[in-house]
């Protein structure tokens, strides 16, 4: 694994010539064309990197995968892969090579949205085409991005209503803590909205925000505690990201904080996040995504067996945004063999209506809001690191972008 | 009249065990079902004080039980398993574990300690009085007062005394909720505020009551978050001191602004994770692995430090800005090598059973067992490099290097090497802070980078050279942050806390303790 990670790292550090790296994968049957270049805009170092990297694996392992199927419309895949850094403006810059120098036909990538807002004038002024596959705040529409994750009607508010019902603990006490940006921010803006509409009133919110890499929690989680101790049950809603939620986790449990009595549902937190930490004393903390490593059925099965043959080591965990760029780059393959072509004006309507058995067990639709139909799951976390399911609805839900708990969203025609 | 009572009792005793039997086999198969109804068997089965119940219960909460794919439960006891109905050994081919979710645990909790408020083991009794304090019905009051007629174990009785106080206050009887308001005003936890709070709004006619306890517990409340507050305060300076303390002799002492700094503590942090790896195959030095990783990170740091002044900084004293901009340089390479090496990803550094969880002091103020030891040994290190500088030739050296270079040189000191091992000695300081910060922190590529300005602003604020001055420093941003926060949150406090010292700096230069005589002009 070690020499792996090593392997990759100059890869990413070579950047454009990781041409010659995925030379190996030619097959001979390949026709003298082009080869379709796939761009991979993820965070390989800084605070996302415990989140990004194992996106770019995916990316990677797609291209492989789709090379031995004989590639797309018979032409060789390639990736060209860029490290971002977790340094928002250096994404567009980035993103602006990927397009302008590399002319990559695809791009997969961003994690936070505070990256994807500073690529999208970028992607919409060169034209190109952008899957992005982390769940995330909504409130955006652009002709070239399709989003794979979940809008917040796929994720938070079924997770808040969750923790409202029997099952999830009655809650009427809501702590809502994040990082200071705007995938946190919007989105708690919308649960307020939502919880307001459920009757709660303001005094039972407590909202907080931290940097980016925040490491010392005990106040906060002091405070929670507090909060807690003002009568009535209380819940935790996390839009912690990127490795901060590993102190945080590990103040929960010095703190003593039990799931049976403060639960914590976290939207940023999956399998790949858990593996840092002992889950020992997280049990029963619970974690609102699309997709679990847990999750039974075939198409899981062969994803699960892809990843770890791929990257060599049957321990190696799978997560949702795992699971949304595999489906993405799935349904891309469909839509370009579909139109017979690789341009952005020809894939854009090709893409929107196609439909994959994806992992999470349920057939997934692109919509032509360019987001996905998707289950919604809500998970347990276990001693051994996963996830397990305790609640899921029982179709996938379709995808609405601008929220219905945003006042000014009221006029908007959907 | 005494004689019905007591006739009726006996009654009561012996119809007893034959309905608790009944209720044990016909809740039995529920634990099996869906999560609502695995939590209404739960319930029954911590009311039927059935003694079969306990095994089973114990099992499902530990994540024991086994359930056949016909819906069959099986408990494991010893190498097989046994099925709880009947007691008989059973076979489990094809079970998976029972799964549980938050309710459930709930119910568990409190059946336990319905179960095991009677158990012969105190730790058991203490655990389930929390678990019925927490599980509050009124139906737990009579089995509460016998349990307390026979515990004799203070701190217990404490315990259930809470209990009872829960349980009658969601009861009906008036003078039970009296006294039960009376006994969680002397509590002062915020559980006893909780159930207070609660109870106000469906007791309005006993508000005037409750406001009296609920006022005495908000003041005892006051005083213990006080006491928290400092103690958050202590912890987050002596995190501050750790990382600081190196660099206070490095660029205190020898003036060398060391841009790298943060990546020696990233250093030491990986460091106690090699040294973890390497003790996991040995289980009776395992749980010792952290205090070896304190030399060994020490050795590493003070070997990467050497490396760097003999290799580079040498050759550049004298040029500050050449210095920095190098040093950053070479932070940079540091930080991608171990990159390369570990991978990008966070290595896990588990903390030993010692450190983990929190600690009761008298007066019930609760601090986490991690910072608490990392207070101690922040405090320890600060000792060790005072004794160091003061009682040992290395540290009598360093000081007659930095007062005039000259003269020590002309005494026989060879100054070049005692550069090196002064370097050496802060890069290794700040490598024993890395051990610290493994426990509380990510250790990732990039630790060093959020500690480094934290740590120039302590050296700068404490007063460039003084030790002492490190000291005061660290402590007080880190109360001072922590005050703040709770009225700015955790992104304002920091940016009030740097503008604050930026004024400071204005009006004194040399910091707090400010270095007097001849050796601090020049």
């Amino acid at each position: 694994m070690i020499s792996n990670a090593s392997r990759f790292t100059r890869r990413a550090t070579l950047g454009g010539l990781g041409a010659a790296l995925a030379l190996p994968y030619v097959k001979p049957s390949f026709a003298q064309s082009a080869p379709i270049k796939v761009g991979v805009l993820h965070s390989l170092s800084g605070t996302m990197a415990i989140s990004e990297t194992a996106l770019r694996d995916t990316v990677l392992m797609m291209v492989e995968y789709a090379n031995s199927k004989g590639g797309v419309l018979g032409r060789r895949l390639e990736a060209v892969v860029v490290d971002p850094a977790s340094n928002w403006p250096l994404f567009a810059e980035k993103a602006r090579e990927l397009l302008a120098v590399h002319k990559v036909d695809v791009t997969f990538g961003c994690w936070t949205s505070v990256s994807r807002k500073s690529v999208l004038p970028v992607f919409e002024e060169l034209n190109g085409l952008l899957f992005y596959p982390v769940q995330y705040e909504g409130e955006e529409e652009s002709k070239n991005i399709f989003y794979t994750g979940a809008a917040p009607n796929q994720q938070a508010i079924p997770a808040v209503e969750y923790l409202m019902s029997k099952d999830g603990g009655e809650a009427k006490r809501i702590a809502l803590l994040g990082t200071d940006y705007v995938y946190p921010r919007t989105t708690n803006r919308i649960l307020r909205g939502f919880l307001k509409s459920k009757g709660i009133a303001d005094a039972d919110i407590m909202e907080e925000y931290t940097p980016f890499g925040h490491s010392d929690w005990q106040g906060i989680v002091a405070r929670v505690k507090r909060f807690a101790g003002e009568g009535k049950k209380t819940a935790i809603v996390s839009t912690i990201n990127g490795d901060a939620n590993v102190p945080f986790y590990r103040e929960l449990g010095n703190q003593g904080i039990k799931a049976e009595d403060i639960p914590c549902v976290a939207f940023s937190v999956g399998e790949e996040e858990l593996a840092g930490i002992d889950t020992k004393p997280l049990v029963g903390h619970l974690a609102a995504w699309n997709y679990f490593m847990s999750t039974p059925g075939k198409p899981n099965e062969e994803f699960k067996a892809l990843w770890q043959s791929y990257i060599k080591n049957p321990k190696r965990v799978t997560n949702d945004p795992m699971e949304a760029t595999y489906t993405g780059f799935r349904m891309w393959m469909q839509a370009a063999e579909k139109a017979k072509s690789t341009a952005v004006a020809a894939v854009t309507p090709a893409l929107i209506g196609q439909k994959l058995m994806a992992p999470c067990g349920y057939e997934e639709e692109m919509l032509a809001n360019h987001h996905l139909s998707k289950p919604v799951l809500i998970g347990e976390i276990q001693a051994d690191g996963q996830i397990t399911t305790v609640w899921k609805t029982p179709d996938a839900v379709k995808a609405e972008n601008w929220s219905t708990y945003i006042p000014e969203n009221a006029n908007r025609r959907r | 009249m005494e004689k019905l009572i007591a006739g009726l009792l006996l009654l009561l005793v012996l119809a007893l065990p034959a309905r608790a039997q009944d209720a044990f086999t016909t809740a039995l198969p529920g634990l099996a079902g869906g999560f609502s109804e695995a939590a209404a068997a739960v319930e029954q089965l911590g009311a039927s004080a059935d003694p079969r119940a306990l095994p089973v219960l114990r099992a499902m909460a530990e994540g024991r039980l086994q359930k056949t794919p016909e819906g069959a439960l099986r408990v494991p006891q010893g190498d097989g398993f046994v099925d709880p109905a009947t007691g008989q050994p059973a076979d489990a081919a094809g079970a998976e574990t029972v799964r549980l979710n938050n309710r459930v645990r709930q119910a568990l909790r409190g059946a336990l300690g319905q179960l095991q408020i009677i158990s012969p083991d105190a730790g058991e009794r203490l655990a389930a009085a929390e678990g019925v304090f927490r599980s509050r019905s009124a139906a737990n009051v009579p089995l509460l007062e016998a349990a307390l007629a026979k515990e004799t174990v203070p701190r217990i009785r404490e315990q259930m005394e809470l209990a009872l106080a829960a349980s009658q206050l969601v009861g009906t009887e008036a003078e039970g909720k009296r006294s039960a308001i009376a006994r969680l005003g002397s509590a002062g936890t915020t559980e006893a505020r909780a159930l207070l709070i609660e109870a106000r709004i469906a007791n309005p006619d006993m508000a005037t009551a409750i406001d009296v306890s609920l006022a005495a517990i908000e003041q005892t409340l006051a005083i213990r978050r006080a006491a928290e507050t400092l103690f958050q305060g202590l912890s987050l300076g002596s995190v501050l001191l750790l990382a600081a303390l190196g660099l206070a002799v490095t660029f205190g002492v020898m003036g060398v602004i060391n841009m790298a700094h943060g990546e020696f503590v990233m250093l030491g942090a990986y460091a106690t994770f090699m040294v973890q790896e390497a003790c996991r195959g040995i289980p009776w030095l395992a749980p010792w692995s952290l205090p070896l990783a304190v030399p060994a990170a020490f050795l590493l740091a003070a070997a990467a430090g050497a490396i760097l002044e003999r290799g580079l900084i040498r050759h550049l004293y004298g040029r500050p800005l050449e210095t920095l901009l190098m040093t950053f340089g070479v932070g940079m390479i540091l930080q991608q090598a171990v990159r390369s090496i570990f991978g990008a990803q966070n290595r896990e550094v588990t903390s030993p059973a010692w450190m983990q969880g929190t600690m009761m002091l008298p007066g019930g103020i609760a601090v986490t067992q991690n910072r608490m030891w990392i207070i101690v040994f922040g405090i320890a290190v600060l000792l060790l490099v005072i004794a160091a500088i003061r009682y040992t030739r290395f540290g009598l050296e360093m000081r007659a290097v930095v007062q005039n270079r000259r003269i020590a040189a002309t005494m026989g000191i060879r100054t070049g090497r005692v550069d090196a091992l002064t370097f050496a000695f802060g890069s290794g300081i700040a490598g024993m802070a890395g051990v610290a910060l493994s426990q509380i922190d990510n250790v990732s590529p990039n630790l060093g980078t959020g500690y480094i300005i934290d740590s120039f602003m302590v050296v700068v604020f404490g007063g460039v050279g003084s030790l002492a001055g490190t000291l005061v420093g660290a402590l007080t941003l880190g109360v001072v942050n922590k005050v703040l926060e709770p009225y700015a949150g955790a992104v304002l406090a920091k940016v009030f806390v740097l503008v604050a010292i930026m004024l400071f700096i204005q009006r004194r230069p040399r910091g707090l303790f400010a270095l007097k005589g001849r050796a601090a002009e020049s």
